[in-house]
């Protein structure tokens, strides 16, 4: 359990982290979502314990960072922003250096180094120096290094930053079989991340916490929730006869594609009116979708509102 | 306490994991070796024991240790690996001890692969190895307060070469302080007993008695206080530039 109570950080005049209060529990893969420099990493440093918070706390697992920090860290996983690790060591001395500086005694560290080695399909750069990997190599290996120990709690900052599609989803895919039992915090400001990983968002933008929802409560903020858009390609489709229809606020229609979007009135569900009405024009429509929400245009809403305030 | 053993371990391993270290060696020995015998007068005294070699070792150092200390902490600090390890379950004091252990560990390889001038010192004649053996344990002990003052620089920043520069002008300054020259030119504009209070500050006036094989309590005193002293001052530093 991660817990964060009225967690701020200054930098002189610049706030970076304003009183912050989350909570993640087991089971929980918290996404901490905000433009770059909205303070997602350094709240993640101060639970971490890297960093002193200015004012406020955070908990680990019940252990307070600030009174009880070698416990808080025990239970805390930490992949830092960036993943860095000790360049001149070879992956298998630097795994050991990690288990050994975290107390774990030879037996242990014997059972947990090769299932985590597995984990991350390390084995073939074992005996490689760190430097010579590649960037997505560098990463697993920092991920191994934060879940060597086994932590109830595991905080990964921007963990498929910089990776390509293929090594992104193999980190995700890593990331949610963890998940179960864990909790896990991760910040991103990929909008797919939080589709494909997380099951509650806490959207932060200047160090304020402005949304705390899961993806689907976030999507049906957008005006594009329950909105059906369609191609009907030369058919010419009447705006106005759409516009008609008793439970759709507007039309849209892009004019590069001509995609037509109608919106609906607030709670309406507009599927059925608008297929229905497309069947008696005769129209042929090549696809038509029911939206569920964008988040990125949510997201675009909620940070830049905090940006004019 | 394995936690301090593994950051030693890891620091020691670093350092010979790059030709620095070796190179580190080769120009130690060799100065020691040049200094000992041209500029120091080891023949001419006639005399069997180390006492010119060992009064080289606090202009050695100066020079050395800076080297050896730089990289501690600003290395951390500069790829970011500081995050990483403060942030597993050791405090700040056993990290910096961890690391000012492996680089006395590593000053004393280098101290013991003098050996050959001790070796010569034995041939040649008949020396008091007590003696010889007091002075090495000594300078050693000096080193260490020569790094600590490193490490302490090598906290405040996440460059080497500045943390370099730092420690050797304050070690340079600590060296001069107890120069009579200095104390000398001082003599009329500072009050005598700030200025025997400084000469006591000085690195020089405890380390000529080491060269000389004579162990003094206050002498060892003035080490050890100077490496607790500096290596609090890192720890203090490297906390505060956390709360900042």
């Amino acid at each position: 359990m991660i817990e964060t109570d009225q967690l701020t950080r200054c930098y002189g005049s610049l706030t970076a982290v304003d009183a912050l209060t989350l909570r993640a529990e087991p089971g929980q893969v918290l996404g901490l979502l905000g433009p770059n420099g909205a303070g997602k990493s350094t709240a993640m440093r101060m639970i971490a314990g890297f960093l002193t918070p200015t004012s406020g706390t955070a908990r680990v697992c019940g252990f307070d960072v600030r009174t009880q920090p070698r416990e808080a860290r025990k239970a805390l996983g930490y992949l830092p922003e960036g993943a860095p690790s000790y360049g001149e060591m070879t992956v298998r001395e630097f795994l050991t250096f990690v288990a050994r500086v975290r107390g774990m005694t030879a037996d242990v560290i014997f059972r947990r180094f090769d299932v985590v080695v597995a984990r991350l399909q390390l084995e073939e750069v074992l005996d490689a120096t760190i430097a010579t990997l590649s960037k997505g190599l560098r990463r697993r290996v920092g991920l191994a290094q934060a879940i060597l120990h086994d932590p109830p709690v595991l905080m990964l900052d921007e963990p498929t930053d910089g990776l390509d599609p293929n090594q992104k989803h193999a980190v995700r895919a890593l990331i949610d079989a963890m998940a179960r039992e864990r909790t896990i915090l991760i910040s991103t400001h990929l909008l797919e991340e939080v589709h494909a990983l997380c099951n509650r968002v806490a959207i932060i933008a200047n160090g304020r916490l402005l949304a705390d929802a899961t993806p689907a409560e976030l999507e049906a903020r957008s005006r594009y929730h329950g909105a059906v858009s369609f191609s009907a390609p030369g058919s010419g489709v009447s705006q106005e006869m759409l516009g008609r229809l008793p439970d759709v606020a507007s039309v849209e229609v892009d004019p590069l594609d001509g995609r037509v979007t109608v919106f609906p009135r607030e709670g309406k569900a507009i599927m059925e009116e608008v297929q229905q009405l497309l069947r008696t024009q005769n129209l042929a429509v090549t696809e038509i979708q029911l939206e569920r929400g964008r988040l990125d245009e949510v997201f675009r809403q909620i940070t830049s509102g905090a940006r004019a305030a | 306490m394995s936690a301090i053993t593994a950051v030693a371990r890891r620091e020691l391993g670093s350092y010979f994991s790059t030709p620095l270290a070796y190179v580190f060696l080769v120009i130690f020995l060799v100065l020691a070796g040049l200094l000992t015998f041209y500029a120091g007068d080891f023949y001419d005294r006639n005399l069997a024991d180390l006492q010119p070699f060992f009064a080289m070792h606090p202009w050695l150092y100066l020079v050395l240790v800076p080297a050896v200390a730089m990289p501690l902490w600003a290395e951390e600090s500069r790829s970011g690996t500081i995050e990483l390890l403060l942030t597993m379950p050791l405090s700040t004091t056993q990290a910096m001890l961890g690391k000012f252990l492996a680089a006395w560990v590593f000053v004393a390889i280098a101290l013991v692969l003098t050996f050959p001038i001790w070796i010569t010192v034995n041939y040649l004649g008949v020396p008091d190895n007590g003696v010889i053996l007091a002075s090495y344990l000594g300078s050693w002990l000096m080193a260490g307060a020569f790094l600590a003052i490193g490490i302490c620089m090598s906290a405040a920043t996440s460059s080497q070469i500045i943390a370099f520069l730092l420690t050797a002008s304050v070690c340079f300054l600590l060296l001069l302080a107890g120069q009579s020259q200095v104390l000398d030119f001082f003599q009329d504009a500072v009050s005598p007993r700030l200025l025997g209070a400084l000469s006591y500050l000085s690195i020089t006036r405890h380390s000529e008695a080491i060269a000389r094989g004579v162990l003094d309590f206050r002498d060892v005193i003035y080490f050890v206080a100077t490496i607790l002293a500096w290596l609090t001052a890192g720890v203090i530093l490297l906390d505060y530039r956390r709360a900042r």
